[in-house]
């Protein structure tokens, strides 16, 4: 394979939980992201699955340095993107952007469609020069398969699907090499979603991009991804190609969440055993010790609480998996479309 | 369809209170309209189906499509103004609710048919504790005092599996986690033991592992109590789990309604195939998907013919002129499709 492009090296995001007004006193760490490691190749698209507060949204916040990691880095190319600063950062910010999940928040409801992806372009004149940029707009439209005729139109004017387009194309204005997309269809309809993940994949082959695809939903993720990275509680669990975490599940957690996930098919009902997980989530200010799935795991031992398992390939698999019990486990039975 | 029959049989005003069978819950060709300042907006235009005791209808379609109105409306919970119902019926039991006096519909309300949401954080109230207000409705519905509410209480949070139901009693709303949460909503909506349970998108707002608890709590409880369950979903994954029959609603109206196994092997309408070939699968690798083109219809414009003729691969002449309306194919199964015979007879 080739190099990688973006390689996160344990990556800790910490948050302070404060108590009092006038004298403010740490009591505590939401330990949102604790250290994660992964790389991201070229051309690549990595999922990041996990349920909520396991600190996937957290993770694009810090890959895209709206947020300095506590510590670890974040090395685009060499460069330790939080170390940037002034120019260097801006000529950063052009080569990673962001897709959000809601298109009904993240676009400002008083700029034409024209500015919206205008804008980008004022921040980054060596782009597009002043008079190209309503023909680049057009063509960015186009793109993404809007109606370029649409340039004059306000956000409110564009339905859910179409929104999502608009965010799209702002994060390609600048021909990134990594769009960091945070759960990008989870607001749409299904016949809306399966018209914009086919438009990203169209990108990616266009363009050459690298995403990071952040999505709680596993079809979505094995659907557009060749790897994935599979998180619980701010730790990365489970990693590997698409397959390998598909149809060969190490991890207890992987495979409970696999096990879980409806499948549009009533002819398995019955023939589908589904994992249950007790309780909920633990909280991230005080995760357990040693592996922190062991208070909901039914594999747990006396060395769970003891140790915390490290991300690595394990006897009889062929991936890292972070639990001491690796096994595999055919969840679900693939067939090729 | 036949089932009108049964329930025309049934005298208004009856009450219908320890009549045996007959339909428990129909609507029947019901109709809203939303008027608004920007003009009226067709949202319901004829929608049919039942459910029987015992059996789980999903109501199946993406936003806008008139499925969580049609709730609301049996409900008696329609925002009015904006919505008006400007025809049909809503029987429980035979009897039509719409011309029922709001005393009356309100003695249904929770006894006879309950709704559960999907955002339990705000359908709960966030001043008083979770078990008050589960325990209010036995002091005022079934005149219990405190001490007894309580512990009737307590025990609806134990059949919906709260661990700690005692200490939890007195925990506010914000206190509980999500899941938590939508167990105590259900606790709360079937404190009085309804005959129907309306769920509305119970689990679009959880985790995977947290929505297959309580897909499992609902199916149990069901099963348990031979409810009626409305399950109002845009997820095709949850339905083919635990409906026994589907109603497919496209800008308002049904366009397709079929038993579940039959609905999945074999849809008979365009707008049923196109959604079922455009959800990624977990259990099938990659490849384009294919896809629904176009947007659902403005309601205040639905196009004529068929509504969805515009989205359609096999729209002909003849969608664009004629409203094809929900009629039987085959057993068990209608179709609103000019073509549905062909859908149906294909290999």
């Amino acid at each position: 394979m080739t190099e990688n492009i973006l390689e996160v090296r344990d990556l800790v995001k910490h948050y302070p939980v404060t108590q009092g007004v006038v004298f403010k006193k740490t009591v505590g760490q939401v330990k949102a992201v604790d250290g994660v490691s992964f790389g991201l190749r070229a051309g690549e698209t990595l999922g990041v699955v996990g349920e909520s507060g396991c600190g996937k949204s957290t993770l694009a916040r810090v890959l895209m340095n709206l947020e300095k990691p506590t510590s670890g880095s974040v090395v685009y190319k060499g460069q330790d993107t939080s170390k940037l600063s002034g120019g260097a950062l801006r000529r950063l910010r052009r080569q990673i952007q962001l897709v959000m999940q809601d298109p009904y928040t993240s676009l400002n409801p008083r700029m034409t469609v024209g500015d919206l992806l205008g804008e980008p372009f004022e921040i980054h004149p060596e782009v597009a020069p002043k008079g190209s940029r309503r023909a680049k707009v057009r063509e960015l439209l186009d793109l993404v398969g809007l109606n370029p005729e649409h340039i004059n139109r306000y956000p409110h004017q564009f339905s859910g699907g179409q929104r999502q387009r608009i965010g799209i194309a702002r994060a390609l204005a600048l021909r990134p090499e990594v769009i960091v997309c945070d759960e990008p269809v989870s607001a749409l309809d299904v016949s809306i979603q399966a018209q914009v993940m086919n438009l990203l994949e169209k990108l990616q082959g266009e363009f050459g991009l690298s995403y990071v695809f952040i999505a709680h939903d596993l079809s979505v993720v094995r659907h557009l991804s060749d790897r994935v990275a599979v998180m619980y509680l701010g730790k990365v669990v489970e990693i590997g190609t698409e397959d390998e975490i598909y149809e060969r599940p190490t991890h207890p957690y992987t495979q409970a969440l696999l096990s879980a996930v409806p499948v549009p098919d009533p002819t398995q009902r019955h023939n589908k055993t589904i994992i249950r997980l007790t309780g909920d989530v633990p909280s991230p200010i005080s995760p357990p010790s040693g592996c922190r799935f062991r208070t909901r795991c039914w594999k747990a031992q006396d060395v769970c609480a003891e140790q915390v398992p490290l991300l690595e390939i394990r006897q009889g698999s062929d991936h890292p998996s972070a639990c001491h019990f690796a096994e595999r486990r055919e969840i679900v039975a693939t067939s090729e479309a | 369809m036949s089932d009108i029959l049964v329930s025309e049989q049934s005298a208004p005003g009856s009450g219908g209170s320890g009549r045996p069978s007959g339909r428990l819950l129909e609507v029947d060709d019901l109709r809203v309209e939303f008027r608004t300042r920007d003009g009226v907006a067709k949202v319901i235009n004829g929608v049919t189906y039942h459910v029987d005791a015992g059996e789980t209808l999903a109501v199946l379609g993406e936003s806008g499509s008139g499925k969580s109105v049609t709730a609301q409306t049996i409900m008696g919970i329609l925002d009015t103004p904006p919505g008006f119902v400007t025809g049909g019926q809503v029987r429980f039991h035979g009897k039509d609710m719409l011309g029922m006096s709001s005393e009356e519909r309100r003695r249904i309300r929770g006894e006879g048919i309950a709704m559960i949401f999907q955002d339990a954080l705000s359908a709960l109230n966030p001043v008083f504790t979770v078990g008050f207000q589960i325990a209010e409705q036995f002091r005022i519905r079934r005149g219990m005092g405190r001490a007894e509410a309580k512990k009737r209480a307590i025990d609806m949070l134990d059949q919906v599996k709260i661990p700690n139901a005692k200490g939890r009693f007195n925990n506010y709303p914000h206190q509980f986690s999500g899941g938590m949460r939508q167990r105590a909503m259900i606790a709360m909506s079937l404190a009085l033991d309804p005959e129907v349970l309306i769920a509305d998108e119970p689990t679009t707002a959880l985790d995977v592992t947290v929505q297959a608890q309580i897909m499992d709590l609902l199916a149990e409880l069901q099963r348990e109590r031979q409810m009626g369950m409305i399950l109002i979903t845009h997820d095709l994954g949850v339905v083919a789990d635990v409906a026994d029959r589907i109603a497919v609603m496209y800008a308002g109206r049904i366009v397709e309604e079929a038993d579940v196994y039959d609905l999945y092997a074999k849809p008979a309408h365009p707008y049923t195939i196109g959604l079922i070939d455009s959800i990624p699968r977990m259990d099938e690798k990659g490849q384009q998907l294919r896809t629904i083109k176009g947007l659902p219809p403005n309601l205040m414009n639905i196009p004529p013919g068929c509504p969805f003729n515009p989205r359609c691969p096999m729209a002909q002449p003849v969608c664009r002129e004629k409203v094809p309306p929900l009629l039987q194919v085959g057993s068990g199964r209608a179709s609103a499709c000019h073509f549905a015979e062909e859908l149906v007879n294909r290999d």
